[in-house]
């Protein structure tokens, strides 16, 4: 138990501060919502390493942790709408057993994208958001390819040395 | 990656470009819900929706007039008693936030709910 509760420490300590790095990279193309999605690397590794109860428990906690430190209450709702979608569909994702850590990633950052446009379209009552959908959706998928195999690399790597 | 990955990724991508295409298709002029809002003096005049072409006679109190057209989702004066034709000349607007103006009549032309021009960027 103490193990595992000093393993979340380092693991949300770790989330929250690739969320502050990604917070100085700005990617801008005109268009919000693109970005790396660096923390969700550490959330996919707790997810394979550690099992779906913890990764639910990390992303709950980075996303409000952020949410007050970095951003406002607007930005931790667009968060929290689009980590917990993302969140289910990999847990489902990986149970489903389908597919590898890298389609897993993809998933997970296409309905991260997906739940903040959901939300951000309730928000502000314009559908005219989901213009954004077809941009969010391949950059979803490009980023999720590149966190899925940095991922999976951690992920064999992690579980060797136990 | 597996083969399962290939296939949802390539399914994604293919999502992506339907819904890419639609939009470009039917949500050019997604203005469904816009409308050009007229105002003389400050005090409304109407409103009328952009998805329905008409023409309208907007009457001042001076006696002057100008001839708003509502064609393709998109507003513009046609004529205008006007000596300088400044609101005539100006290109048809359609996005929220443009206006057409006609200071001789004191009428203006403002678009209303119609595509975002722009959108705030702060999610992380």
């Amino acid at each position: 138990m103490a193990k595992k509760t000093a393993n979340m420490g380092m693991l949300v300590a770790l989330a929250f501060i690739f969320s502050y790095i990604e917070s100085l990279i700005p990617i801008s193309v005109g268009i919000p919502g693109i970005k790396l999605g660096l923390a969700n690397m550490v959330v996919i590794v707790t997810l394979y390493l550690m099992g779906a109860g913890p990764a639910f428990m990390l992303s709950l906690v980075r996303i409000v942790l952020t949410g007050f430190t970095f951003g406002n209450l607007a930005m931790m709702m667009y968060s929290l709408a689009g980590g917990m979608l993302s969140m289910l569909v990999m847990v489902i994702a990986r149970k489903t057993k389908l597919f590898s850590v890298t389609g897993v990633s993809v998933l997970g950052a296409v309905f991260h994208n997906v739940g903040q446009i959901i939300m951000a379209a309730l928000v502000v009552e314009n559908s005219s958001l989901f213009y954004y959908l077809p941009v969010l959706l391949v950059s979803g998928v490009v980023f999720g390819i590149i966190i899925g195999v940095v991922g999976s690399v951690l992920i064999k790597r992690l579980s060797r040395k136990r | 990656m597996k083969k399962n990955d290939v296939i949802m990724i390539a399914v994604i991508v293919v999502i992506a470009l339907g819904a890419f295409a639609g939009i470009n298709l039917y949500g050019e002029h997604n203005t469904k819900d816009a409308q050009a809002v007229v105002t003389i003096d400050g005090k409304e005049y109407g409103s009328y929706p952009l998805a329905e072409d008409t023409i309208v006679k907007i009457e001042s109190e001076n006696g002057g007039f100008n001839l708003l057209v509502i064609e393709d989702g998109a507003a513009s004066v046609e004529e205008a008693s006007c000596p300088d034709k400044i609101c005539v000349r100006h290109k048809p607007i359609d996005k929220t936030g443009e206006t057409l103006v006609c200071l001789p009549n004191k009428v203006v032309v403002e678009i209303e709910n119609g595509e975002a021009a722009e959108v705030d960027a702060s999610t992380n």
